[in-house]
């Protein structure tokens, strides 16, 4: 079906360029609001964060509603002044050479900057001046960015009669138009439909080729899709920063859950080495493996190189699925299903916030920073 | 980059009905006295003739007519810029400008070059009216032009004031009232009599009055240009104001 939407196929002639330079670095970053103006408290948005972001890296930043991640990206494109901090962006400083650093930048807000009076082509045209390019490449520009997000077509049409996931298409050609090395894209896909979802999934994963791409998103497994690497951010502090087969490893259930037709037998389940706790429903049933080999394998794994073996967590809990399969087939249980429970974002940030491991390695990391 | 965004404001105006409006009722207005002040001029003419150094038709149908078109665009200015940084305060697409490579200064001049653009065809087809006279009257050029400048001086103070108001606040509305009421009082703040000179020297009118008779004073001038630059420095001051942390 996606090989059916040519309009999002990448141009030939841009080669993906994989050097390790450094798009943005963001040093000690905050961000304080005065709530209330009589006793002098002040709400922290964003808390000290650090990171950087190298070319052809898609980073996610994913945490929940009012984390900072939006406070933040507003400071990375210079919509926000930071309280304390810098930010630099292709190795231009932010605030000294606003103008310079700002050309280097693509942002879509969570509300796209639309006037809704204009055309689509008006619309491009526009951005394609303000952000200065050249008189005579405005035309190339505009219908490159169109083509890049399916809007060939809808050239002439008023914004405002756009739908809203075509008008989320546009914020997004103004984003990239003058092919800026960092994109900054704060909830791309939220209020899109499926369809549109999964291709502008696609555009993010293609724009990763040739820029730097910095997602928000508050959907772990769109994150999980598009990012090769991903930060955490809670109340305005970054709880965890690593790569995407490191959150997939720390996302790593012990619960498996099983469906079956005929009567089961539980002692022979709770028989087996692997299972710590078995829970009838029904039909259903919840199997806990046994979390201290579990908890062992992870503190194992995030510190030795995780590309050698990431799947080595998920033996126990596969090796387990193996067994029951095999024990149900043997016994005649008509089993009908069987899967690792999925974490749910909360459940991650809940882990997170408890696990001093994350915590030690975060500072790990910023000491490497 | 200023011309840039000055033209796109120019064009988004003409997008709106709101453009169109104001110049077929400012045209309307404007047509009406005007002959109205030719009417009077007729009746009163052969009286005048017997006087000595009588006030000529430049000073009788003229400079009331300018005059009259300053006090009408008073309440229609801030109707053009309310909307100019409110309006993108409010649907959110001030981000796109602060997120391109341009300076806050350049936001500011070019909206507000923007706006003089629409003022500045406004003040040429009410100019039209008088430069028919040419084909029956012998009219004082000069004067004309003195208070043709004067106009769009007074046009340009408020069109600054108003953008300043603008950036203020999220609410068109509120804009437009804050600096009608605000052009109003610098219009009328001569009207104390206790204040005394330094009153009568902020007033806007007071500035005016000559360049419609004909008096060109480097000192009106800088009034008015003190006023625009006073109000656009406020204005970049206020846009920077926006992103600091408060």
């Amino acid at each position: 079906m996606l090989q059916s939407q040519p309009a999002l196929i990448w141009p030939i002639d841009v080669a993906p360029q994989m050097d390790n330079e450094i798009l943005i670095e963001v040093n000690r970053l905050s961000r304080h609001f005065s709530s209330n103006k009589k006793n002098g408290q002040q709400t922290i948005a964003v808390d000290n964060i650090s990171f950087t972001l190298q070319r052809g890296e898609v980073l996610g930043f994913l945490g929940p509603n009012g984390a900072g991640k939006s406070t933040t990206m507003q400071m990375l494109t210079g919509n926000l002044a930071p309280s304390h901090g810098s930010i630099k962006i292709a190795g231009m400083d932010l605030i000294d050479t606003p103008i310079e650093a700002k050309a280097k930048i693509g942002y879509l807000p969570d509300t796209p900057p639309l006037y809704k009076e204009l055309t689509v082509d008006e619309y491009l045209k526009y951005c394609a001046q303000l952000n200065r390019i050249a008189p005579t490449a405005v035309d190339q520009a505009v219908s490159m960015a169109k083509q890049r997000c399916g809007l060939s077509e809808h050239g002439m049409r008023v914004i405002n009669n756009l739908s809203k996931g075509y008008q989320q298409r546009v914020g997004i050609a103004q984003a990239i138009i003058h092919s800026p090395d960092v994109v900054i894209l704060d909830e791309p896909t939220v209020g899109l439909d499926p369809i549109q979802m999964i291709e502008i999934r696609k555009l993010i994963q293609e724009l990763g080729q040739t820029h730097s791409v910095l997602i928000s998103s508050h959907i772990l497994p769109e994150i999980q899709a598009i990012c090769d690497n991903v930060q955490i951010i809670n109340q305005g502090k970054l709880i965890f920063s690593a790569s995407i087969e490191q959150l997939n490893q720390h996302m790593q259930t012990h619960t498996l859950r099983m469906g079956c037709a005929n009567p089961v037998d539980i002692k022979e389940i709770e028989a087996l080495e692997s299972i710590s706790a078995v829970q009838q429903n029904g039909e259903k049933l919840i199997l806990y493996c046994s979390v201290v080999e579990a908890q062992d394998n992870l503190q194992q794994n995030l510190q030795q190189n995780l590309q050698q073996n990431p799947k080595m967590n998920q033996s126990t809990v596969i090796r387990t699925s193996q067994q029951l399969i095999a024990l149900a087939s043997q016994r005649q249980w008509g089993l009908y299903e069987i899967y690792p429970e999925k974490q749910t974002l909360e459940d991650v940030f809940m882990s997170l916030t408890r696990d001093e491991t994350s915590n030690t390695l975060l500072e790990q990391e910023q000491q490497i920073d | 980059m200023i011309k840039i965004i000055a033209l796109r404001e120019l064009k988004s105006l003409f997008l709106s009905p709101l453009a169109w409006a104001m110049l077929v009722v400012m045209q309307l207005i404007m047509c009406y006295q005007f002959l109205t002040q030719l009417e009077t001029y007729l009746q009163l003419q052969a009286k005048l003739s017997v006087l000595e150094a009588s006030p000529g038709i430049t000073d009788l149908v003229i400079a009331p007519l300018l005059g009259g078109a300053a006090i009408i665009l008073l309440l229609i200015v801030p109707l053009l810029t309310m909307r100019l940084i409110s309006e993108e305060q409010k649907n959110q697409t001030l981000p796109l400008l602060f997120s391109a490579p341009v300076s806050m200064t350049q936001i500011i001049l070019g909206k507000y070059l923007g706006v003089l653009g629409f003022l500045f065809i406004l003040v040429i087809m009410i100019a039209l009216m008088p430069l028919s006279l040419i084909l029956g009257a012998a009219i004082d050029l000069g004067q004309l032009l003195s208070a043709l400048l004067g106009l769009i001086l007074v046009l340009a103070s408020f069109a600054a004031a108003g953008l300043y108001m603008s950036t203020l606040t999220r609410q068109p509305a509120i804009a437009a009232v804050s600096s009608f009421g605000l052009l109003l009082f610098l219009w009328i703040i001569n009207w104390s009599a206790g204040g005394g000179n330094a009153l009568t020297w902020f007033s806007l009118l007071t500035h005016f009055e000559p360049l419609l008779k004909g008096i060109f004073s480097t000192a009106d001038i800088a009034y008015y240009l003190l006023f625009i630059c006073l109000f656009l420095v406020l204005s970049v001051r206020r846009l920077e104001r926006l992103r600091l942390p408060h």
